[in-house]
């Protein structure tokens, strides 16, 4: 049983949670990932870890509703608690003084971006951030990349806030100015890292992706979060979450995520209608409640 | 643990030796098979205290007993037989624990025809002494009238030990560990304690109420446990020794990686790995989908292969079974005699409609156009000399190529072992294939204070052989906490 500390939305769908994990929390290193069982029938899903307190014993996770199990995380609140967690999961990214970094995050894959980017700050890399969303409520630790970024770069689908476009189309500007880059860590949809391996294959600019997967265990026990590394079956949970994004093959990857599409839209449904259960109000425990004089 | 068991005295049997001989094996009641196929609850029923009684007259009292000699943790057969003739069937269990502390497992999924039951010299006669039956009869008999009351444990020693992985091998070292006074800590990586034991094996041929009850006895005996540990990460083997006051580690984390064939096709939606599919199934409960949330394909009316021919591969192709599978087979590259699932598990398997092919091997899974497996491309096989493991050979026949449809593949052909513990243990000196390297007797490793065993070891075997180097490990940390010899 861990407890939620403090829970917050930082944008629409977005939540923060501070969870004490005192174990976790000392050994957390960027790049590295939980993996949270909420309740006694729930699943285990991968999520990102934004920070750690060793000091205090917690770890910050951020969590973008999607499927039941997302949807249900977001609904605790602070003083609640999830039954398990475990990690820190997966190789830690690796961190030296390349000299230019570029480090893109796609909606909330910025979470999972952010402290790998602060780490390679801190090692004396130039750090350029490009972080992005669908509008400007859904692009997430903008202060927090400012931070430790040289710069930052924002951009939006609708313009609402930094440049509109793509956060590709700003890499794009990067290259074409001829800015040195030494290294591109990209973190977001598939779709987004899929076009950040395309773009800097032709240049030859080493570039790192942050692979999720489906799940289980995270150990290297099951095998279902395989990826095909240049022809090789590699495991995410192990041997990732960070591949080199010139050898990943991303067709495979989008295919693999779409397997239990059916299974994962029915449980929301099903989840969805349970809640709207029980926000429906019940006339008879109205009157109940107002002869107990309870509201 | 419980009541101390009387000295071995003359048997109470009544039956004189040649009549013994004539006296048939006692049946195991069991559900029937085309109504067990179609759901999860355990198939064998156990036998009654008559039943039981029945079967132990059976037992020829030998004076030098091969079942024991044969018995990967000693378990003292004869006596604790004797004591089922007497009626008294919780000093039987007694008897049991002193060599075995997980008697309902081992009663349940002990390869027996390998070990006591092989070695009994009923086999000459016919049929062996029921003697999983028997041990599974006594320990389900101690575990509805157990009472924490009668635990006797031996004084504290004032010894920490953390035990690396709650799977066979590491119950087992916590098992006895415990009973000779030391302080025992179990960190788990899965949510629940058991490891292979939960997540492997399914719930029609080892329910998880007897794995809990016996760690129940566990915890009562005053082991701790803590899940959600992946020793490696969360914590590493030296902080455990240096920061957290253990004496002593034992390191038994299983052969957990699975093994893919590397053919074409591996990745196609509908290919899992056997690890993957039954933890799905027994771990995550996805066949009570969507009432659990781990969701796994739809095997309703669907044809189901499973490569292998291991206890694994038949706990898989059972699973798909029971979740619906129109056809279910096993695709196996050698003959069925070569096939190392116990004998009790292929009958059942056939009884309940699941279909051999043997001497097939797949040799790429073939692609529906939408990522979906469609079907796999085999190839028959015919058996060659022997190799390294004492099985012949299979060696492919030219031209025999044929395509089996199929909508969902299960590979069970094996496992290697998990880097994580190796990878972070400065000085803990691994095989080429990356298995730990101890000591056959006292499972000591190349560091001082840290012992392994199991799986991690030997690599991937069987619950009693991991249980075995459970115990001598308990008796290796034993010897070392109490001399400071290593």
């Amino acid at each position: 049983m861990f407890k939620i500390v403090h829970a917050q939305f930082i944008a629409p769908g977005i939540k923060r949670f501070v969870i004490e994990a005192p174990r976790i929390a000392r050994k957390q290193r960027p790049g590295q990932f939980v993996i949270v069982r909420v309740n006694e029938k729930g699943e285990r899903i991968p999520l990102t870890i934004e920070k750690s307190d060793p000091e205090k014993g917690t770890v910050n996770i951020v969590v973008q509703s999607i499927g039941k199990t997302t949807n249900l995380l977001n609904s605790l609140e602070t003083g609640g608690t999830i039954l398990d967690i475990v990690g820190p999961l997966g190789k830690p990214s690796e961190i030296e003084n390349f000299g230019t970094v570029v480090v893109m995050g796609g909606g909330v894959g910025t979470a999972m971006a952010y402290p790998t980017a602060s780490a390679l700050k801190q090692a004396g890399n130039r750090v350029i951030t490009i972080i992005g969303g669908r509008n400007k409520d859904l692009v997430i630790l903008e202060p927090e990349m400012r931070e430790v970024s040289d710069t930052v770069f924002v951009t939006t689908d609708d313009g609402s806030s930094g440049d509109k476009g793509l956060v590709t189309d700003r890499l794009r500007q990067l290259l074409e100015n001829g800015t040195r880059i030494d290294l591109v860590l990209a973190v977001g949809p598939i779709p987004m890292m899929r076009a950040v391996a395309d773009m800097t294959r032709k240049e030859h600019i080493r570039t790192l992706v942050s692979l999720n997967p489906i799940m289980i265990d995270g150990t290297g026990m099951c095998g279902g979060c395989r990826v095909l590394v240049e022809g090789k079956s590699e495991f995410a949970c192990v041997d990732g979450p960070e591949f080199d994004a010139h050898r990943v093959d991303f067709a495979i990857l989008v295919q693999r995520n779409t397997m239990y599409r059916d299974a994962e839209k029915r449980s929301l449904e099903e989840y969805k209608r349970e809640v709207e259960q029980k926000q429906t109000p019940n006339p008879a425990e109205e009157v109940a409640c107002a002869l107990e004089g309870k509201r | 643990m419980s009541t101390p068991t009387p000295p071995t005295r003359k048997s109470s049997n009544p039956v004189p030796n040649k009549e013994r001989i004539k006296m048939p094996r006692q049946h195991m009641p069991e559900q029937l098979p085309q109504i067990r196929a179609h759901k999860f609850t355990e198939v064998n029923l156990g036998y009654s205290a008559e039943l039981a009684r029945q079967e132990a007259l059976r037992c020829l009292e030998c004076a030098k007993p091969t079942c024991t000699r044969d018995c990967p943790v000693g378990v003292k057969v004869k006596d604790f037989v004797q004591l089922i003739v007497d009626g008294d069937f919780m000093a039987a269990a007694a008897k049991i624990r002193e060599d075995n502390v997980l008697p309902a497992i081992t009663g349940r999924v002990c390869p027996q025809e390998d070990h006591c039951e092989g070695a009994c010299l009923l086999c000459k006669k016919g049929e062996s002494l029921g003697i999983g039956y028997l041990e599974r009869f006594v320990a389900d008999y101690e575990q509805q009238h157990f009472d924490a009351k009668n635990i006797v444990k031996a004084p504290p020693t004032g010894k920490k030990i953390a035990i690396v992985g709650s799977g066979p091998s590491g119950l087992t070292a916590a098992g006895d560990l415990v009973q000779k006074g030391h302080h025992v800590h179990v960190f788990e990586a899965l949510h629940e304690v058991g490891g292979v034991l939960v997540y492997g094996i399914p719930e029609f041929r080892l329910p998880k109420k007897i794995i809990r009850e016996q760690v129940d006895i566990m915890r009562a005996m005053g082991v701790e446990f803590e899940t959600d540990v992946v020793v490696g990460r969360t914590v590493t083997i030296d902080e455990l020794l240096e920061e957290e006051g253990f004496d002593a580690v034992f390191i038994g984390t299983g052969a957990g990686l699975p093994q893919f064939m590397g053919i074409p096709g591996e990745h196609l939606n509908g290919v899992y790995s056997a690890n993957e599919f039954l933890t799905r199934i027994n771990l995550m409960h996805s066949y009570e989908f969507p009432k659990y949330d781990e969701p796994i394909v739809d095997f309703r009316g669907k044809n189901v292969a499973v490569i292998g021919g291991g206890n694994t591969a038949l706990d898989a192709i059972r699973s798909a079974l029971r979740l619906g599978a129109g056809k279910a087979f096993i695709l196996y590259r050698r003959s069925e005699a070569e096939m190392p699932a116990r004998i009790e598990e292929v009958k059942h398997a056939r009884q309940e409609g699941i279909e051999f092919q043997v001497l097939t091997a797949p040799l790429e899974f073939l692609d529906d156009g939408k990522g979906w497996l469609a079907g796999a491309r085999c190839q028959k096989m015919e058996l060659g000399e022997p190799d390294s493991s004492g099985r012949r050979r299979p060696v492919p026949i030219e031209g025999s190529e044929y395509v089996v449809p199929l909508s969902v593949a299960v590979i069970a052909i094996g496992t290697t072992a998990n880097p994580i513990v190796q990878s972070t243990t400065p000085g803990l000196n691994t095989t080429k294939r990356g298995y730990i390297q101890a000591d056959e007797n006292t499972q000591r490793t190349s560091r001082k204070g840290v012992f392994a065993g199991g799986d991690i070891v030997t690599g991937g075997a069987t619950v009693i052989l991991a249980m075995g180097a459970g115990r001598r490990a308990a008796k290796g940390i034993h010897e070392y906490l109490m001399s400071g010899a290593w």
